[in-house]
């Protein structure tokens, strides 16, 4: 295409600005919504995302070429009904009643959520942050990474079918159709969007925070997985090995490097090879160093691939391996291979003691992975108490896969496709996201003075009180009788006049 | 000191002195009595500021002219894009921009054939009369008691007495006028096979836009094709999206063989407006295509910034907005009625074009010096004083709505108090 001879408005901005717009009027009607109506939405959401989750996973691979089919029909499935059932019990919509401080708390969802989603993790990442958004009130406008817009647009828009088949009012679910990073940018400086959740690289997450508008932005991970001398080697070497494999790697949570204890590393190698992971010599972890970092940081396009492809573009061969495991000696941010891969290649190190392992794992997350995550494998309260007090990690996993255990779906923190960096990170937000995190209280508070009885608020439904009297009939300004008469005479004199004009 | 560079005046009072003096005596002092001191002077989105500063929310649009907002950002922005290059064109020649606007609307408008364009909307209506009585070779048109069709030679002499006995433009041999609703009358004119054409409001605005009843327009159509009239959609103020639909009679299901579009086709930013004839109304643009013609109807920067309307009205989220916007007001205005029922006793509503029922002959005029005094201009009908015309915007948004609704929540009180005393002067 050649310049247009006119100069013409940005049409896809203001169309875009549009949907913020429709997403407001989304927003004040959702939020006149009960519980059991909202509860229908999200259920019907859910159950149509679930249907969708081997669709997705295919069509996801197939447009970003990274992770595995099976793992992200997983974390859709997880991500849709395994979402709605575990929040089936929690309630939020109606007030909440504190006797005991004499403090009523009624819920006010955020309104417009702006969501980035990456192409990591795009369907389960469009999944969830709708869903959240759903289960409390809120419009989403979905604003995929180009990498994968055409299975997160389709995805949504089916989303968007579902919610309105339930009874949803329109505008609640949209996404932007062509994203492109100038657009975002301008769009989610306006004031209409009241938060932005960001997930993606540390890039998208300042921009949201540059914005000017209330953003959960998180930043990147770069977990070390401890496994000392008291764990089970065979159920750790399988958990890690599993966990690193999954989905290739994808998920932010995933292991970056095995800090060993010196007396059980052989051990835990043997073990991790015998769960598929190739163990490689210092050759291939050369080849691999070289492939995975260039002049501008991570190759980008190794992210999520298969590991023995990673190994053939290395140059060697390693057929059948879900993992790939590099052995190092220096645990410091200058050995490339100890920062963040989202891929399935896995950094080796020994220490000798508690201490060693975590001056190992504070020096690996001097520079990437702040806030995130960290696993470790032990029966020693001690030595998990000391490792995770010192790691400036906001999660650590205990006794499970990090992938899955950090992220929440294998341990009891939030499920969540977007982890929390916390101050250290970068991050206003410090918990895995949970759709608590998309909705605020207005607060009604008693004086505290026992003389003052607290009220008695149970049963009064903020979107079902009593209405106002109507206004006094003396306030009646004018004669009806008169303007009865008023309309007769019109009729009359319409009546003659049409006689006139119909002669 | 109000300083616009190319002049100054001192105060407002100063404006309304030169207002008097060079421009409309009358006019001017009219809404002084009302109680209504305005002079526009900024203006953006759906909000005008009186040049005191103090702001309104504009809830008159004149007509629909500003539905898309005052000075929509991208209605600037094409206008001034097409000033670098385009200035109104010469009517004589074939041209990109009226060629690319009259597809753009014949693709919108089934049915019609061509667009024939005009700066404003009466001299399109003088052109519909022009192509009907073309087509049938007959002269005489209906219209509606209380229509509005505009003001040029033929629109103004389908319309109301006032605006033609003060200039000795009616008409009545050939300009006949029946009741709105009455099908009965209708026929009556219709029915002596000599009538060229019935122009209608496809909802009367001036008239405080009564309801038309059901199948009424439709049993119009119907007489005009069993007596062989052209029937005119006048769609200045239900077209655009304003009724839910592209056009008013998209949304009744009565095919025209002739209809306007003005108003808000202009973005508000250049006027401009059109006739869409069929392919017989239109036969006459290939016998003789120069039989009508105008300057600036048609003016291309005018084409370019209604293209652009088009485009916006046409977008997914425009057409869930007026959805928005019309349920917003269908309840709010429930609401406000069950609350304020002594005095505001009925909506009619198609759409985002509504008119609010004061049950006091002059109802509406107290109510809207309530609200304007509460920060709302919504203008009554000048025909039907008890009806207040309430027009809210395509665009607007949530927010502004809400804000609307309060604060003609909280205009009542003083509206009661505005329509007691005016029932003391009587």
């Amino acid at each position: 295409m050649t310049e247009p001879l006119l100069k013409i408005p940005d049409a896809a901005l203001e169309q875009a600005r549009m949907m913020l717009d429709r997403a407001r009027w989304g927003a004040a009607r959702f939020q006149k919504l009960d519980r059991a109506t909202t509860q229908r939405i999200v259920n019907a959401v859910a159950a149509a995302a679930h249907a969708k989750a081997q669709h997705y996973a295919e069509w996801a691979v197939r447009e970003t070429g990274m992770g595995v089919v099976a793992h992200k029909r997983m974390k859709n499935e997880a991500c849709s009904k395994g979402l709605a059932e575990t929040y089936s019990g929690a309630d939020f919509v109606a007030p909440r009643i504190d006797e005991a401080r004499k403090i009523v708390e009624l819920p006010r969802p955020a309104g417009v959520i702006f969501a980035l989603i990456p192409v990591t993790n795009p369907v389960a990442t469009v999944y969830f942050k709708t869903l959240l958004a759903l289960m409390t009130r809120n419009a989403i406008i979905l604003s995929p990474h180009p990498g994968a817009k055409a299975c997160c647009a389709d995805a949504a828009r089916m989303l968007a079918e579902a919610a309105k088949a339930a009874g949803a009012p329109d505008g609640i679910i949209q996404v932007l159709e062509e994203p492109n990073i100038p657009l975002i940018e301008k769009l989610i400086a306006d004031e209409r969007i009241d938060l932005i959740i960001a997930t993606g690289g540390p890039a998208v997450v300042k921009a949201a925070y540059r914005s000017g508008n209330p953003a959960y932005g998180v930043g990147p991970g770069n977990a070390p997985v401890l496994v000392d001398d008291t764990a089970d080697i065979r159920l750790a070497a399988k958990r890690i090995a599993a966990s690193k494999a999954f989905d290739n790697s994808i998920l932010c949570t995933n292991e970056s490097a095995v800090l060993a204890f010196s007396t059980i590393a052989d051990s835990l190698l043997a073990a991790m090879k015998s769960e598929g992971a190739h163990i490689c010599s210092a050759e291939e972890t050369q080849k691999l160093r070289q492939l995975l970092f260039t002049d501008h940081g991570f190759n980008v396009s190794m992210i999520g691939r298969d590991a023995s492809v990673i190994a053939k573009e290395a140059g060697f061969a390693a057929l059948n391996a879900k993992i790939l495991v590099t052995p190092v000696d220096l645990v410091q941010p200058e050995e490339k291979l100890v920062r963040e891969k989202l891929c399935p290649v896995l950094a080796f190190a020994r220490v000798g003691n508690i201490s060693e392992a975590i001056v190992a794992a504070r020096s690996m997350m001097r520079n990437s992975g702040r806030g995130h995550s960290a696993a470790i494998h032990s029966r020693n309260e001690a030595n998990i108490m000391a490792f995770a007090d010192a790691l400036p990690a906001l999660r650590v996993a205990v006794n499970a896969g990090c992938s899955l255990g950090a992220s929440g779906y294998e341990t009891n923190l939030g499920p969540s496709m977007t982890i929390g960096t916390g101050f250290a990170g970068g991050s206003s937000l410090s918990d895995n996201l949970t759709p608590q995190h998309l909705m605020q209280y207005s607060r009604i508070a008693y004086n505290k003075d026992a003389s003052e009885a607290f009220g008695r608020f149970a049963g009064l439904d903020p979107l079902n009180l009593p209405k106002p009297a109507r206004p006094a009939a003396s306030l009646v300004v004018s004669n009806p009788e008169s303007d009865e008469l008023r309309r007769e005479l019109r009729k009359i004199i319409l009546e003659e006049l049409n006689a006139v004009l119909a002669a | 000191m109000f300083d616009y560079g190319h002049f100054r005046f001192e105060s407002k009072q100063a404006l309304f002195d030169k207002a008097v003096t060079y421009w409309n005596p009358d006019k001017t002092k009219f809404w002084q009595k009302a109680g209504i001191d305005l002079v526009i002077d900024r203006r953006e989105g759906y909000c005008i500021y009186d040049m005191s500063g103090r702001r309104l929310i504009d809830l008159h649009l004149n007509g629909g002219t500003y539905n898309l907002g005052h000075r929509h950002p991208e209605l600037v922005e094409t206008l001034k894009g097409a000033l670098d290059y385009f200035d109104i064109g010469n009517h004589w020649f074939p041209s990109v921009a009226r060629a690319a606007l009259a597809e753009s609307l014949i693709n919108v408008s089934p049915g019609m054939k061509y667009a024939v364009f005009a700066p404003g909307g009466a001299e399109a209506v003088d052109i519909a009369i022009k192509s009907a009585r073309y087509a049938t070779q007959r002269r005489k048109i209906v219209s509606i008691i209380k229509g509005y069709h505009g003001h040029s030679g033929l629109a103004v002499a389908t319309g109301d007495d006032r605006f033609t006995k003060i200039f000795l433009s009616d008409q009545p041999e050939t300009f006949i006028q029946v009741p709105f609703n009455d099908i009965a009358a209708m026929e009556a004119a219709l029915k002596g096979n000599d009538c060229a054409a019935l122009i209608m409001e496809t909802i009367p605005a001036t008239y405080g836009f009564p309801m038309p009843k059901d199948g009424y327009l439709n049993a119009c159509k119907a007489l005009c094709e069993k007596y062989g009239a052209m029937y005119i959609a006048d769609e200045v103020q239900t077209g655009l999206m304003r009724t839910g639909a592209m056009w008013g009679w998209q949304a009744y299901g009565v095919q025209p063989d002739i209809m306007v579009t003005a108003k808000g086709l202009s973005g508000g930013l250049y006027p401009i407006s059109a006739c869409l004839v069929n392919e017989k109304t239109g036969e006459w643009l290939n016998e003789d295509g120069a039989a009508h013609i105008s300057t600036s109807g048609g003016a291309e920067l005018g084409c370019i910034v209604a293209h652009k309307v088009i485009e916006m009205l046409l977008r997914k989220e425009t057409i869930a907005n007026v959805h928005a916007v019309t349920d917003f007001f269908r309840d709010g205005m429930k609401d406000m009625m069950e609350r304020h029922g002594d005095i505001f006793t009925g909506v009619r509503q198609k759409g985002v074009v509504l008119g609010l029922e004061f049950n006091h002959p002059e109802g509406a005029v107290s109510v809207s010096r309530a609200l304007y005094e509460h920060g709302v201009w919504a203008i009554f009908s000048s025909l039907d004083k008890r009806v207040l015309q309430w027009k809210p915007g395509a665009l607007l948004s949530a927010g502004l709505c809400q804000e609307i609704l309060d604060r003609f929540d909280a205009a009542m009180p003083r509206a009661r108090e505005l329509l007691r005393s005016a029932d003391k002067v009587n």
